[in-house]
């Protein structure tokens, strides 16, 4: 069985808020198909100051989509709707003390259903912004079509890219298989009928760069390093990390690394990607290293 | 309060007796029965034995048909991929959409190897087409793999008939028979069948034992190859305390085959009887008529089974569920799909699976115990009012899929 935390067992088994809400204005009724759970979020909305007063919720689920609804409604209580709005499935899985990686859908789901609570307070449509599949990652909980949007979208071919661009696989290593048969499919897909190849079982190693046509000078480069490091951030970002260029010295390039990459067991993968990126725009070998290697100042 | 298990389907108790008969094979007679000396001959003696107590359950003709394994997981891959390997001009297996996924794992890692599987489709009731299965019965079909009863339902396939339509047509049929084992009489001699799985911890004897049944004359490709043990059917040192074991519980199985046909029987009609007699929209899954002895499955609608199962959990009842959440996958039980169960009812799939060591006051607890969980849970549900299930309950609540 799931290794639950104690307050999501509490939470399962002395939910809160539970049962209809007669005076409820605004409803939210969202699923998530990864387990088939479904959750109904009721909220009493004060319209002058838009602070919600009361939220219950039923939920057709397992015991931790029961706890997820019953620790959102006891987190919005008294929130103004923005406040609400902030709240993230993370923050109701901190709520809990955290959830087994297969089950942080059912925070997503908590927190769609507030959106959709919300979207129907104020009479908007709301629609679901992403798709979830067969969970593939275990350690990071990264699902088959988020792999697969990724791969589509950035022309990956081996595992190590969409390690460095998706974090999956970069744990204990057990769904590489999975992600090799994401990539045989994507790439057999791009590649049309008759020219199938199977993804490297190996990393490829980076084709030996193309001489420049001319030799980039150091304002010039500086520049296309910072464009490599800009398109990196919002990936980086997503996952409450962040990175800065901190210097560059010949062929050495160093980035610091902020926020939850500091530290991150996956910061030798990041950095690897961000290098591959760096040789592919600039042409030439260089090395991408953390703000921790610089030489220090005599 | 003393904890009740109800969950034997998925794995079993050591019967005492099996434990007291295997202690002495990791001590006293720790030999290897390859060995010449004294220390092996006796470990040698003690496989014979075990070996003819299974004969004795499966009704084998020889005792050489007995290939020990570790488990029923790995009788299933051999026996499979043994038939493809000895008959390469063979691509096709036919085997059942509700088979265990040590089967239909298998089954769709060949098929992305070239090779053909059809699966034959069931009825609401979990039961197959023979028709359809006959027409499927070809000259590339190199293997028929069906169980013998399913471990959710526990319904039972007609496999004596079936092996006997593929025998017809010259095609090897290998039967999953890890739940049937024990529960049900079997008497393969008299039957076409060519391979059998079976696991030791669904009988009461320990895990990592298994066997496979082959009948003499089949041919056959080994899964492990190395030493003569099995007789170069399957290589690696026997595990012989637990192939002791597995002996003695098939003895003790036979003796109790009665008492799990009647008395135990008799306790899962009770339950089943003493839950729905109180609960309204729940029913049984699978073909009631005609399926293991001790198996009950119950789908409660509009209410989800991991919740059921930590609230059962909480008064000390281990069964359980079909539903997506306990699987770690993203559907609920490929079982309940294939018989087209309503998702709303089969997320909300319990399995009671008793043995012969349940008692007549266990099951009262339990049949006190499921309904009250049941009214909690639908008091949570937006399926569900006050007054039963909502007017229309796929259109009172329906909610946007993400």
């Amino acid at each position: 069985m799931w290794e639950y935390s104690d307050k999501v067992r509490e939470h399962f088994f002395n939910p809160r808020n539970s049962g209809p809400l007669e005076e409820a204005n605004g409803i939210g009724d969202v699923g998530s198909i990864q387990c088939g759970d479904a959750l109904r979020l009721m909220l009493k909305v004060e319209p002058e100051t838009e602070i919600i007063q009361d939220a219950h919720f039923q939920t057709f689920g397992c015991g931790s989509a029961i706890a997820s609804s019953s620790a959102l409604t006891e987190m919005i209580k008294g929130m103004t709707l923005d406040q609400a709005l902030e709240v993230s499935n993370q923050n109701i899985a901190d709520y809990l003390d955290g959830l087994p990686p297969e089950k942080m859908h059912c925070s997503v789901m908590g927190r769609e259903a507030l959106q959709a609570a919300i979207a129907n307070y104020r009479g908007e449509e709301w629609s679901d912004d992403h798709e979830e599949g067969a969970l593939i990652c275990k350690c990071f909980a990264i699902d088959a079509v988020m792999i697969e949007d990724v791969v589509k979208a950035n022309n990956l071919n081996t595992v190590e890219e969409v390690t460095f661009y998706t974090k999956a696989g970069g744990g204990c290593a057990a769904c590489h298989e999975g992600i090799e048969e994401i990539l045989a499919k994507v790439m057999a897909e791009r590649a049309g009928p008759g020219e199938v190849s199977p993804p490297p079982a190996c990393p490829a190693t980076p084709e030996a760069p193309k001489p420049p046509t001319k030799k980039l000078s150091i304002v010039e480069k500086i520049a296309k390093i910072q464009e490599v490091l800009e398109s990196v951030r919002p990936m980086l970002q997503r996952d409450h990390g962040d990175v800065e260029l901190a210097d560059v010295q010949g062929k050495k390039i160093y980035v610091h690394l902020k926020g939850a990459c500091s530290g991150c067991m996956m910061e030798a993968a990041t950095l690897g990607g961000i290098q591959q990126k760096m040789i592919e725009v600039l042409g030439e070998l260089v090395q991408v290293l953390p703000s921790s290697h610089m030489p220090v100042e005599a | 309060m003393k904890p009740i298990y109800l969950d034997n389907n998925a794995t079993t108790r050591v019967d005492p007796a099996v434990v007291e008969a295997m202690l002495p094979f990791f001590t006293e007679h720790f030999g290897n029965a390859s060995s010449i000396h004294a220390f092996g001959s006796e470990v040698g003696k003690a496989l014979k034995k075990a070996r003819s107590q299974v004969q004795a359950l499966l009704g084998a003709e020889h005792d050489s048909e007995i290939i020990f394994t570790s488990c029923g997981t790995e009788s299933d891959s051999t026996a499979i991929l043994s038939a493809l390997k000895a008959q390469p001009d063979r691509n096709t297996v036919i085997t059942t959409n509700v088979e265990h996924p040590a089967i239909l794992t298998l089954c769709d890692w060949l098929e992305k190897e070239g090779y053909i599987v059809h699966k034959l489709k069931v009825d609401k009731k979990g039961r197959i087409d023979l028709d359809e299965y006959k027409s499927l019965l070809h000259d590339r079909v190199a293997i028929v793999s069906a169980m013998w009863a399913n471990n959710e339902t526990g319904t039972i396939f007609p496999v004596v008939e079936m092996a006997e339509m593929a025998a017809a047509k010259g095609i090897m049929f290998h039967t999953d028979a890890v739940q049937a084992v024990g529960k049900i009489p079997i008497d393969l001699k008299n039957t076409k069948i060519d391979m059998l799985s079976l696991s030791g911890h669904k009988l009461h004897a320990p895990k990592g034992i298994g066997v496979l049944y082959l009948r003499r004359g089949c041919r056959f490709r080994p899964l492990l190859r190395g030493g003569h043990q099995e007789r170069g059917r399957r290589a690696g040192t026997e595990n012989s305390a637990s192939i002791v074991a597995l002996g003695m519980a098939c003895e003790l199985a036979q003796q109790k085959m009665d008492v799990e046909n009647t008395e135990v029987r008799r306790l899962r009609d009770k339950l089943e009887k003493g839950i729905l007699s109180q609960v309204t929209h729940a029913f049984v899954t699978g073909d009631p008529s005609n399926r293991l002895p001790n198996t009950a499955n119950i789908a409660f609608e509009y209410i989800e089974g991991e919740a059921i199962l930590l609230l059962l959990n909480k008064v000390g009842i281990a069964c359980s569920s079909g539903s997506a959440c306990t699987s770690g996958s993203l559907e609920p039980s490929h079982v309940m799909r294939a018989m087209g169960i309503p998702y709303t009812a089969a997320h909300g799939t319990i399995r009671f699976s008793l043995s012969v060591y349940n008692t007549e006051e266990e099951i009262d607890r339990v049949i006190e115990a499921v309904p009250p969980i049941v009214a909690q849970l639908r008091k949570l549900s937006p399926y569900w009012t006050d007054k039963g299930p909502a007017a229309n309950p796929e259109a009172a609540f329906a909610p946007t899929y993400a």
